[in-house]
C-alpha cells in the first residue's frame, strides 16, 4: 500500500464519516464541526489530485470563512439541541433506497467516463494545476461566467442588507 | 540504513520536524520570559528574577506548574469540543511554522542528497497554505468560548470570531501587493526576489515600495493574534479572561502557547514578505558580516561574565556562568568560517523575527485597549480601504508598465 493511497483512504473515510455525522449530530455546533471536517478532508483529496491551489482556496474560503460565519451565527443565537420528529414513512422506505441508487449511478458514471479513467490512471492533474494556468483560464476563457458569479454574489449581499433593514 | 537511503524525503522531514518542534517549543517558553521581562522594564519593575539568574528558569517552572495543576472541566461544558479546542489552537499554530523557510534552499541537509536543511516543506503556494492554516485557527478560540457554556467565554469567543473575520480580510489584502511584486506564492522565490540594493546599500526589500501594505499587515496581524491593543477576546477588565476563563492546567497553557506560536508565525511572514527573510541587510562585499553572529554571541558572553562576577550571588552565579560558557563556546564555533557561512541565513531571519516580536511586546507595554466599536470601525472603515487602495496602486504600476515584472 503506497502512502498516497493510505492518505486517500483516511481522508475519504473521514469525509464520509463527517458527512454522516453532520446529519446525525443533534448539537448544531457538532454539525458545523463535522462539515469543517468534510471540507478539510476534501482539500487533502484535491492536494492528492495535484491541485494545491484549489486545496488552499477550499480551506481558506469554505473552512476558514464561510464555516466561521456559520459557527459565529450558531454561537450568537445560542441555539439549543435540535428537536427530532419521527422520520416520515416516505423518507424511510423510498428515500434511502433511492439515495443509494443515486450514489451507485454517480459512481458508475464516473468510473466509466473519460475523466474518471484519466484520474484512476494518474494522468489527470498534470494538465493545468499551476496557479498561473488556472488564473489564465479563469480570467480569459471563463471571464464572463466569473464576473457574472461575482455580480450574483453582490446581489445576494444587497438582498440580505435589504431584508435586514426592514426590521 | 537502507530505509534512510530509500526514503530521503521522509527521513529528512521527520528529523527537521523534530528539531523544529524542539526549537519552537523552547522559543515559545522563552518568549513568555522575554515578554514578562520587557514589560516589567517598561513599567519600571524587575519582572521574573528569583527562579534562575534573571528568572531564566521561570518558563520551566511555569511549565511544571501547569502540568501538575488540577485539570478542571466544567460539568456543563461540552466535553468533546472543550477538549478539542486547545489542541486545535496549538496544532494549527505550530503547523503554520513548518512552511517557513529559515535559511536559503542552497544549503543541503547533512548526509542526505537533494534535501534542504532549513525548510520542512517548500510548497509552491506556501503563502496561501499559511493563510489557510491561520484561517482555521479561529476555531480554537471560538469553540473554546462556546464549549465552556459560560457567559464570559461565550462573549470572548464571539468577539474573537468577529474580530478575526474582519481583520483577516485586511491581512490578506495587504499581502497581495507583495505577491504582485514577487509574482509568486513561494516563500523562497519571494525572498530571493528581494536581493539587490537601492543606491548600493539600501536593501531592495518589499517594505520600501510596500510600506503602506506593511503597516496594514502589521496592524491586521496584531488583531489576528489577539494582542494588545486588539485583545478584546480576553479583555480582563470586562470578560475575566475571555474565551479561556474556564480553562485550567495544561489546556490553559496550550492556549497560551498557541498565542505565542501565532505571534511567531505572523512575525515570520512579515520578515519573509517585507524584510527579505534570510537575506542579509548588508551588501555581499562587506565580508565582515560573516562574523557578526559569532561576535554577537561572544559580546553577550562577555556581558554575562561581567554580570556573573559583579551582580550574582550564590546559585545564580553558577547558573549564569553556565550561560556565559555556552555563549562563549557557541560564539567561538560560530566564528569558524564554514559554520559562519551556514548560519548566516537563520541568523538574519531570527534577528528580524526578534525585532518584530520586540515591537509587539513594546506595543503591549505602551498602548491601551481599543473599545469594541472602535475596533470594528477601524478595521472596516480605515484598514480595509487603505489596503485596497495600496493593492490598486500596486496593480496600476504593473498595468501601466511603470515597472517590469520579475
Amino acid at each position: 500500500m503506497s502512502l498516497p493511497f493510505l492518505i486517500f483512504a483516511i481522508c475519504a473515510i473521514l469525509a464520509v464519516a463527517g458527512a454522516i455525522l453532520l446529519i446525525a449530530a443533534k448539537e448544531p455546533i457538532h454539525s458545523a464541526l463535522a462539515l469543517i471536517l468534510v471540507m478539510i478532508s476534501l482539500a487533502v483529496l484535491y492536494l492528492l489530485l495535484g491541485a494545491p491551489f484549489i486545496a488552499a482556496v477550499q480551506i481558506i474560503v469554505y473552512a476558514g470563512a464561510i464555516m466561521v460565519l456559520f459557527v459565529f451565527v450558531i454561537m450568537l443565537l445560542n441555539m439549543g439541541v435540535e428537536e427530532r420528529t419521527n422520520f416520515s414513512k416516505l423518507a424511510k422506505y423510498a428515500g434511502v433506497p433511492l439515495g443509494v441508487l443515486l450514489l451507485f449511478a454517480i459512481a458508475h458514471f464516473l468510473a466509466h467516463s473519460s475523466a474518471g479513467t484519466a484520474i484512476a490512471n494518474g494522468a489527470a492533474g498534470t494538465a493545468s494545476s499551476s496557479t498561473r494556468d488556472l488564473s489564465t483560464q479563469l480570467f480569459q476563457q471563463y471571464l464572463f461566467p466569473f464576473e457574472a458569479t461575482s455580480i450574483l454574489i453582490l446581489v445576494a449581499v444587497l438582498g440580505a442588507l435589504v431584508l435586514a433593514r426592514k426590521e | 540504513m537502507e530505509f534512510i537511503s530509500q526514503h530521503p524525503v521522509l527521513v529528512a522531514s521527520i528529523v527537521k520536524i523534530a528539531v523544529l518542534l524542539f526549537i519552537v517549543m523552547t522559543a515559545l517558553a522563552y518568549l513568555t520570559w522575554m515578554e514578562r521581562k520587557l514589560i516589567a522594564h517598561i513599567q519600571s519593575r524587575w519582572g521574573p528574577y528569583y527562579v534562575g539568574a534573571h528568572g531564566l528558569l521561570q518558563p520551566l517552572a511555569d511549565g511544571l506548574k501547569f502540568l501538575f495543576k488540577e485539570d478542571v472541566t466544567p460539568p456543563v461544558a461540552d466535553r468533546l469540543v472543550y477538549t478539542l479546542a486547545p489542541f486545535l489552537a496549538l496544532t494549527l499554530g505550530l503547523t503554520a511554522i513548518a512552511l517557513i523557510p529559515f535559511g536559503p534552499p542552497s544549503i543541503p541537509f547533512p548526509f542526505l542528497r537533494g534535501q534542504e536543511a532549513f525548510s520542512v516543506a517548500d510548497v509552491s503556494i506556501g503563502l496561501l497554505f499559511v493563510f489557510a492554516i491561520t484561517s482555521i485557527g479561529v476555531y480554537g478560540v471560538a469553540l473554546a468560548g462556546w464549549s465552556s457554556n459560560s457567559k464570559y467565554p461565550l462573549m470572548g469567543g464571539l468577539r474573537s470570531s468577529a474580530q478575526m473575520i474582519s481583520y483577516e480580510v485586511s491581512l490578506t489584502m495587504s499581502v497581495v501587493g507583495v505577491v504582485l511584486l514577487a509574482g509568486t506564492f513561494n516563500f523562497n522565490e519571494i525572498i530571493s526576489g528581494q536581493q539587490g540594493y537601492y543606491l548600493h546599500f539600501i536593501p531592495r526589500w518589499h517594505v520600501v515600495p510596500q510600506i503602506v501594505g506593511f503597516l496594514c499587515y502589521l496592524t491586521a496581524a496584531i488583531a489576528e493574534t489577539n494582542r494588545i491593543p486588539f485583545d478584546l477576546p480576553e479583555a480582563e477588565t470586562e470578560l475575566v479572561a475571555g474565551f479561556h476563563t474556564e480553562y485550567s492546567s495544561f489546556k490553559f497553557a496550550m492556549f497560551f502557547m498557541a498565542e505565542y506560536a501565532n505571534m511567531i508565525t505572523v512575525s515570520c511572514l512579515a520578515t519573509i514578505l517585507f524584510f527579505g527573510g534570510w537575506l542579509s541587510p548588508f551588501p555581499e562585499r562587506w565580508a565582515w558580516q560573516l562574523f557578526l553572529p559569532g561576535a554577537g554571541l561572544i559580546l553577550l558572553g562577555i556581558y554575562c561574565a561581567y554580570d556573573t562576577l559583579a551582580e550574582m550571588r550564590g546559585i545564580a552565579r553558577i547558573q549564569l556562568s553556565v550561560v556565559t560558557l555556552l555563549c562563549l563556546v557557541g560564539g567561538a564555533i560560530c566564528l569558524y568560517p564554514p559554520v559562519a557561512a551556514v548560519i548566516q541565513g537563520p541568523f538574519w531571519f531570527t534577528t528580524k523575527i526578534l525585532i518584530i516580536l520586540f515591537f509587539y511586546i513594546w506595543l503591549r507595554g505602551t498602548l491601551p485597549r481599543f473599545r469594541y466599536d472602535q475596533l470594528m470601525s477601524f478595521g472596516w472603515k480605515l484598514l480595509l480601504p487603505v489596503s485596497l487602495a495600496n493593492l490598486v496602486v500596486t496593480a496600476a504600476y504593473f498595468v501601466f508598465g511603470w515597472v517590469k515584472h520579475g
